[in-house]
């Protein structure tokens, strides 16, 4: 049986353990909260150009953009948001899990597909099991403005208007509420499901100068506006994830003290009763 | 006079929401001046300041590029950043001016002239609206 001194040690360090993840535990409500904000404030945003993107493709008949078009896939790239930072449960493995999954059972050669991780967990998986890791961000803040991510957005949409990626799948963490996160996957380019999303405004267009070089700004920024999108919906996943982990991080702790306690206390008895038997004992031999 | 309510929104959020009786902007073809009653339409705008005309108002901003959606009794501007003169950081500006300046002038192959040359347009136009000189 574990002393006295072993068991009181114990206690103390859980205790200690316990306040830091209570902390974690607040610190994550605090910034889940500020990232629901976010989240709300780029849907006015998102919801208009996806009414504008919509009533273009589905008005003009002729309207043709490389964007718009499906090609052979040669190959296909995957962006991957992860977390930079841990204890998140398993918001970071989950995804991963999926994605490792999804490339094998459709690749066979590196040759066939690309990442683009943002957040240091997922860079660092895949350069550990040899993948190809064609441009990575990490050290997003936990309110991320457009212009963190503008850089890598547009990179993105360039690899594919340079034909070096033929499709681009996302994969990230949607919030559905606090203790519900789901692994989703979303295909980004080619924008052929269009018509499908969002209603298009009665309203027909008149365009300047014309079509096709609207689509020419439109396309990518609204490519780009889904990859923000989803980063926001990652990062508010993120901190639920958090929080939930770390509050059954805090519950763990509370339970553990318990046990501790009781033994502690058990063993303080034990101590306590084998003290009076030798006291006793003692007595009696002298009489 | 009757007034269109223009929406100036970004990924970051909406920057304004008024009544105004004129905007007046830059987009890629040329200058637009848009009075209430225009056909619907849409077009990509430039980095440029938009101007807004309303009943003794008159404001204006900073957008980097985005497009211009019209309606009848409605403008909506929808950019990647847009500023109001009072939300510029003028300093960064500044600094985004002389960093993209230096760029340019280095005549080193490895960097990216484009993107240096739409850094320093986009420093200059916020300079300008927050200066107020057109």
């Amino acid at each position: 049986m574990a002393s006295l001194r072993d068991i009181k040690g114990r206690i103390t360090s859980t205790k200690k353990t316990k306040q830091i993840t209570k902390a974690m535990e607040m610190v994550s409500a605090s910034k889940l909260n500020r990232a629901e904000q976010n989240a709300k404030k780029f849907v006015p945003y998102s919801e208009k150009i996806q009414e504008v993107v919509a009533s273009i493709a589905q008005g003009g008949g002729d309207a043709s953009h490389p964007m718009l078009e499906a090609r052979d896939v040669k190959k296909t790239g995957y962006l991957v948001i992860t977390s930079d930072r841990g204890l998140a449960g398993a918001f970071n493995s989950s995804i991963l899990r999926k994605v490792y999954q999804q490339i094998r059972s459709k690749h066979t050669s590196a040759d066939e597909y690309t990442l683009i991780t943002i957040g240091r967990i997922g860079r660092d998986f895949f350069r550990k099991r040899n993948m190809p890791v064609d441009m990575d961000i990490t050290g997003i803040s936990d309110q991320p403005d457009f212009s963190d991510i503008k850089d890598i957005a547009s990179d993105t949409v360039q690899l594919y208007t340079d034909e070096r990626i033929d499709q681009l799948y996302i994969y990230y963490n949607h919030y559905v509420s606090a203790i519900t996160q789901e692994v989703t996957e979303k295909k980004i380019l080619p924008l052929t499901d269009l018509n499908k999303e969002g209603k298009a405004s009665q309203s027909s267009y008149e365009y300047e100068p014309n079509q096709e070089e609207i689509l020419e700004v439109l396309l990518p920024q609204y490519a780009e506006s889904l990859i923000y999108g989803a980063l926001l919906d990652s990062k508010a996943s993120e901190h639920a994830a958090r929080m939930t982990a770390m509050k059954s991080a805090t519950d763990n702790a509370d339970d553990l003290i318990g046990d501790l306690t009781l033994s502690y206390n058990r063993a303080r008895q034990a101590a306590i009763t084998q003290e009076i038997t030798e006291i006793v004992g003692g007595a009696a031999a002298l009489e | 006079m009757s007034t269109l309510t223009v929406s100036v929104v970004t990924p970051d959020g909406p920057v304004l929401e008024d009544a105004f009786e004129m905007v007046s902007c830059k987009a890629e073809s040329g200058e637009l001046g848009i009075l209430p009653g225009h056909i619907p339409m849409v077009a990509p705008l430039t980095i440029s300041a938009v101007r807004l005309k309303g009943e003794g108002k008159s404001d204006r901003i900073a957008v980097s590029g985005g497009f211009l959606e019209v309606r009848p009794d409605k403008v909506t501007i929808l950019a990647q950043s847009a500023e109001k003169p009072a939300d510029i950081d003028i300093d960064r500006a500044r600094m985004a001016k002389e960093r993209a300046e230096r760029r340019l002038q280095d005549k080193q192959a490895d960097i990216d002239f484009q993107r240096a040359e739409m850094a320093l347009k986009r420093a200059l136009n916020r300079l300008n609206v927050y200066e107020n000189n057109f």
